[in-house]
């Protein structure tokens, strides 16, 4: 049923966004997030590549998972946003405050 | 159809007499002479004209609609019970009343209480049961905003009804209204609120059958039908969208205040660093460069999360030269002083205390200190949100009535509003005066912060309609001061013969009398069929609470004083049986004044020191007006509700059904 694939290395971990991020899987995803970080991987880079729907809910578990990641002492950053994805950003304005970085390997390169 | 166009004309009645009535008292009667009573009096006469331009507005294109369309397939929903204080068995017949709505959903008790026995309570019946999660203590709780906020992440429901402790949903609640949300754009479906336990003559004015009515399908018409706190039905993707909107909006706005407090606190540090070393000096130097840089990022619209990450990191570099246990020290200081960023207890708004800010700048803070400061401040406003539970407030915390600002961001997003006209549901009233008292002092308080901290007729998104409809709601809790006015010039008149116009003569009496008849017939079609005169008496009659309204909300929202918040008890005060003299003073005082005046100006009259038959004649009857106005607080104080149900509960459940045509 999980859709939603964690890759740890160190502290730093990437997920796999599922393909549709709405309001049935954004408890699911929240919940992932906050275990990844709870193991010790607050760096989060959350991959959106395969994501093709999100809503403001699948946004709201992403707004949580930067809160989680950030009092951990990590971050998290978005990679591989889609179209439909980036109209959601921009019209929440959540891209004023989450960056969307074109790969995963953008979006760690700092790290 | 016919119908709207007697409205109509009515309306353009109303307002030509007006405009024509109070254009000709500013230019030509006010007696400046006498300007502490003449300039009081035009100006609370123009208050009322400008009441009656935006009801005309309201009752412009009222918009009746029928029955909705099918609710949507799949449709899912919880049902949200919010309580605080209310008693068990109130919140359980609620509940049971909840199980029994026909529609698939999810009934869920929301209980800020806390309390085992409601707990247990939902257990039996077999609902869920949802209390605030840890994230919420010590941190702001936001009332029942904040109860909505917690439950709104911990339920996946895409539609949510909510519903207050004691209003009784019928079995067909959600059929009848899920249907409107086949329109994407609809946010938000409201039903009336009705109460059962009102007696016919309803001497609290409890019911509002012009808001809930007209005033409701009118400001439905121009987009704006208001979200009222409960018997609503929500779209959860709407909410969440604001919760966004929201978040970003004040991560922003925190980050940017704090980055400009770190610069100043840094400014000054850096003046004292010489004296602790180069280490310290580097230090505050780099910090002031990283809150520099952070600044210039944040205007050339870069991502917050970014500009702050960077920031943090600087700051992080620059204490690691800080040893522990000075740390603890520093920690220790700081928490000495007060917090330069807080957030208001009862709205949750971010408050940046620039006293605080000026003194923390000004203490002759060592380097390090300063950059722990730096660093807590903008921990506080980051965009993890350190000082809220959660990150995401969908329902508004800006103001104690939240439904309001709620429906108000909805509209700015550009969502939709429907209300439709049918009881679903019915409540308590408040069965005594000083309950009642405390819930309209309340809700006045409410909107009057909405006015004061996001004024309408501003606010980015918003229709031109829209705007006006959220205006003519927040003018109209300004009425208390126009009521003063309105008692205080007859008293003037005929106590002492102060003329406040030039004349209370023929042609005053010629053109003030088709305005006020044109304004009263437009009210009667307008609230045909309901009872508005209560309403009316209570919009005047309230005076002393609609002034302290004014006075706490500006207070609060200049002031960062408390309002003085109190949930409104859903069950009866003990310990009324007398008469409540401390609720009624002021109109009790306004009443013996008025009659006190009335005696005087007719003993003037028939003495002769006042010589203008129609003079005293306009003015006795304009404060029998008036007294026949304040009277109903006298019978609300005066009323006893039975212990028993009334009988008159049967009849009103008969017709609760009914849509009102």
């Amino acid at each position: 049923m999980s859709t939603i694939e964690v890759r740890t290395e160190g502290r730093q971990a990437v997920v796999t966004g599922p393909p549709r991020l709405n309001m049935t899987a954004a408890p699911q995803l929240r919940e992932v997030l906050a275990q990844t970080v709870a193991h010790g991987s607050p760096q989060i880079v959350v991959d959106l590549g395969g994501t093709t729907f999100v809503d403001s809910s699948g946004l709201g578990a992403l707004v949580g998972g930067l809160k989680t990641a950030r009092q951990a002492g990590g971050d998290l950053r978005l990679a591989a946003v889609s179209d439909q994805v980036m109209t959601v950003l921009t019209l929440t304005s959540l891209h004023r405050v989450l960056r969307p970085f074109p790969t995963v390997e953008d979006a760690s390169r700092e790290w | 159809m016919g119908k709207q166009l007697l409205v109509r004309v009515l309306v353009v009645l109303t307002l030509v007499l007006g405009t024509s009535y109070v254009g000709w008292r500013w230019f030509f009667s006010v007696r400046w002479e006498n300007w502490w009573i003449a300039v009081p009096l035009v100006m609370a006469e123009t208050y009322a004209l400008v009441d009656s331009y935006l009801f005309g507005a309201t009752v412009w294109r009222m918009k009746r609609r029928g029955e909705a369309p099918e609710p949507p397939e799949d449709a899912t929903v919880d049902v949200l019970i919010t309580t605080y204080n209310e008693p068990v068995e109130m919140v359980v017949a609620t509940a049971r009343a909840a199980l029994d709505i026909r529609h698939p959903h999810q009934t869920w008790i929301l209980d800020d209480g806390d309390r085992p026995e409601m707990r247990q309570a939902a257990d039996r019946l077999g609902v869920g049961y949802l209390t605030r999660t840890e994230d919420w203590a010590d941190r702001p709780r936001h009332a029942k905003a904040g109860n909505l906020n917690n439950a709104l992440f911990l339920t996946e429901g895409e539609f949510l009804l909510i519903l207050d402790a004691d209003q009784i949903p019928a079995p067909e609640i959600l059929d009848r209204t899920l249907g409107w949300f086949r329109d994407p754009e609809v946010a938000l479906v409201q039903t009336p609120q009705w109460f059962s336990n009102v007696t016919d003559s309803d001497p609290l004015g409890s019911q509002a059958p012009l808001f809930y009515g007209p005033i409701q399908q009118g400001k439905d018409g121009w987009n704006a039908a208001f979200f009222c706190g409960s018997n609503a039905v929500l779209r959860r993707d709407a909410l969440m969208q604001l919760g966004i909107v929201g978040y970003v909006r004040e991560v922003e706005d925190g980050v940017r205040d704090a980055l400009g407090a770190s610069r100043r606190i840094l400014a000054r540090a850096a003046r004292s660093a010489r004296q602790h070393g180069p280490a310290a000096v580097a230090a505050v130097t780099e910090l002031r460069s990283a809150a520099q840089q952070a600044s210039v990022a944040l205007r050339r619209g870069e991502p917050v999360g970014e500009v702050t990450y960077a920031f943090q990191s600087a700051a992080d570099r620059a204490s690691r030269s800080l040893v522990q246990s000075d740390l603890e020290q520093i920690r220790a200081d700081l928490a000495e002083l007060p917090p330069a960023i807080d957030v208001d207890e009862q709205t949750g708004a971010l408050l940046v205390d620039d006293e605080a800010l000026t003194l923390l700048s000004e203490r002759e803070l060592s380097p390090l200190a300063a950059i722990e400061s730096v660093r807590q401040l903008l921990r506080a406003v980051d965009v993890d949100r350190a000082d809220e539970a959660q990150p995401m407030m969908p329902m508004a915390t800006v103001s104690v009535t939240e439904d309001m600002a709620t429906c108000m961001r909805l509209h700015a997003q550009g969502w939709r509003s429907v209300y439709h006209h049918e009881i679903l549901a019915t409540g308590l009233a408040p069965e005594d005066l000083g309950t009642m008292l405390q819930q309209r002092l309340r809700w006045a308080q409410g909107t009057l912060q909405v006015l004061l901290r996001e004024n309408p007729l501003v606010q980015k998104g918003l229709s031109a309609g829209q705007r006006l409809m959220y205006f003519a709601t927040m003018w109209s809790y300004l009425s208390g001061f126009a009521a003063v006015v309105f008692m205080a010039a007859p008293v003037f008149y005929l106590v002492f013969g102060v003329l406040p116009v030039h004349a209370y003569g023929l042609d005053f009496v010629m053109r003030f009398i088709p305005y006020f008849l044109a304004n009263q017939i437009l009210f009667m079609v307008v609230g045909y069929g309901v009872k508005t005169w209560r309403g009316h008496q209570y919009s005047l009659a309230l005076f002393p609470l609609w002034i302290r309204a004014c006075a706490t909300a500006a207070a609060n929202v200049f002031g960062k004083r408390p309002l003085g918040f109190v949930v409104t008890p859903k069950t009866r005060q003990q310990g009324l049986s007398r008469f409540p003299l401390r609720l009624v003073w002021p109109q009790l005082l306004a009443c013996v004044v008025l009659t006190v005046a009335v005696v005087a100006g007719l003993v003037r009259l028939w003495t002769g020191a006042a010589t203008s038959e129609i003079g005293t004649g306009v003015n006795v009857l304009w404060v029998a007006y008036d007294l026949l106005i304040i009277s109903v607080i006298f019978e609300a104080a005066l009323y006893r509700p039975a212990d028993t149900v009334d009988d008159d509960t049967h009849d009103s459940s008969a017709n609760s059904k009914e849509q009102i045509a």
